[in-house]
């Protein structure tokens, strides 16, 4: 009786010690993550989202300078609430779905990281691919770890939930998206949102 | 004309393009996230309205080359 107390107690601590990091995944069953996108030129403003968002993110709670992931939005989810905007904004005279389905951010380094609670503060250095061309970005993001939150989210799972939460901005320009022409109407700049949280279920 | 004034006025008098889709924000409660959900719903925008004052305009000019119906008075015969 004694041992087995003993492998136990030792799993235990083991596994606080050597907690592995945990693996999120950000398909969201409820539809709420999404990314956002604004362009304010002098003739026209053009707010939009996305909602196709996947992709993983593997955190470890007791070193989140280590964090990686890959997060991907379909360019088939991007929505405007004109649909002639729409269209013009997916075919091949802008964003090419046809040809590029897919947009993505893939973390290589986390710089400056500050960690208070549950919520860290760092900025990404990572590759930002639209349209087929792929640029390296920093970018600003807070990773709040919310432990045991799965199960409040989606009924009849255990859990941990990961939110990500960042702005940053592009030129579509540097992607290869009509470089130079339309800027009256179609801004250069891009705000760029991205709200969404990511499950690891136990 | 005034009717299509009135409509696009009624309807928000949206400066923007028309809209087909308006965003519906919602808060998820457990991650404190803001979500869209897209909801259809005809918003006339300049677009709609200008088309609508195009069209008055062709129909009021056309109306200026249709002949008019005259009214004759009745030859009471005996």
């Amino acid at each position: 009786m004694k041992t087995k107390l003993a492998i136990l107690a030792l799993i235990g601590v083991t596994g606080i010690v050597f907690a592995a990091p945990q693996t999120f995944d950000f398909k969201d069953p409820k539809g709420i993550n999404n990314a956002g996108f604004k362009l304010d030129a002098p003739l026209e403003a053009i707010n939009g989202n996305a909602s196709g968002v996947s992709g993983t993110v593997t955190f470890d709670p007791e070193n989140p300078g280590a964090t990686k992931g890959k997060i991907v939005v379909a360019t088939g989810s991007l929505m405007l609430p004109n649909p002639m905007q729409k269209q013009h904004m997916l075919s091949d005279k802008w964003l090419d779905v046809a040809k590029f389905p897919e947009i993505c951010f893939e973390s290589k380094e986390f710089k400056n990281v500050k960690t208070t609670g549950d919520t860290t503060m760092a900025d990404v250095t990572g590759t930002f691919t639209l349209k087929g061309v792929s640029k390296e970005l920093t970018v600003p993001v807070k990773l709040t770890y919310l432990k045991d939150k799965l199960g409040e989210r989606v009924p009849n799972q255990k859990g941990d939930l990961l939110v990500v939460r960042a702005s940053f901005t592009i030129k579509r320009g540097d992607f290869n998206i009509n470089p130079g022409q339309y800027e009256d109407k179609v801004s250069d700049t891009i705000e760029i949102t991205l709200s969404i949280a990511g499950a690891s279920p136990n | 004309m005034a009717g299509s004034i009135v409509f696009w006025a009624a309807a928000g008098a949206n400066r923007g393009w028309t809209k087909t889709h308006i965003p519906i924000k919602t808060v998820d409660a457990v991650t404190g996230l803001e979500g869209i959900q897209w909801q259809a719903e005809f918003v006339p925008g300049v677009d709609f309205l200008g088309a609508a004052l195009l069209g008055a305009g062709v129909l009021a000019g056309i109306s200026l080359f249709v002949p008019r119906k005259s009214k004759q008075p009745k030859m009471e015969t005996k």
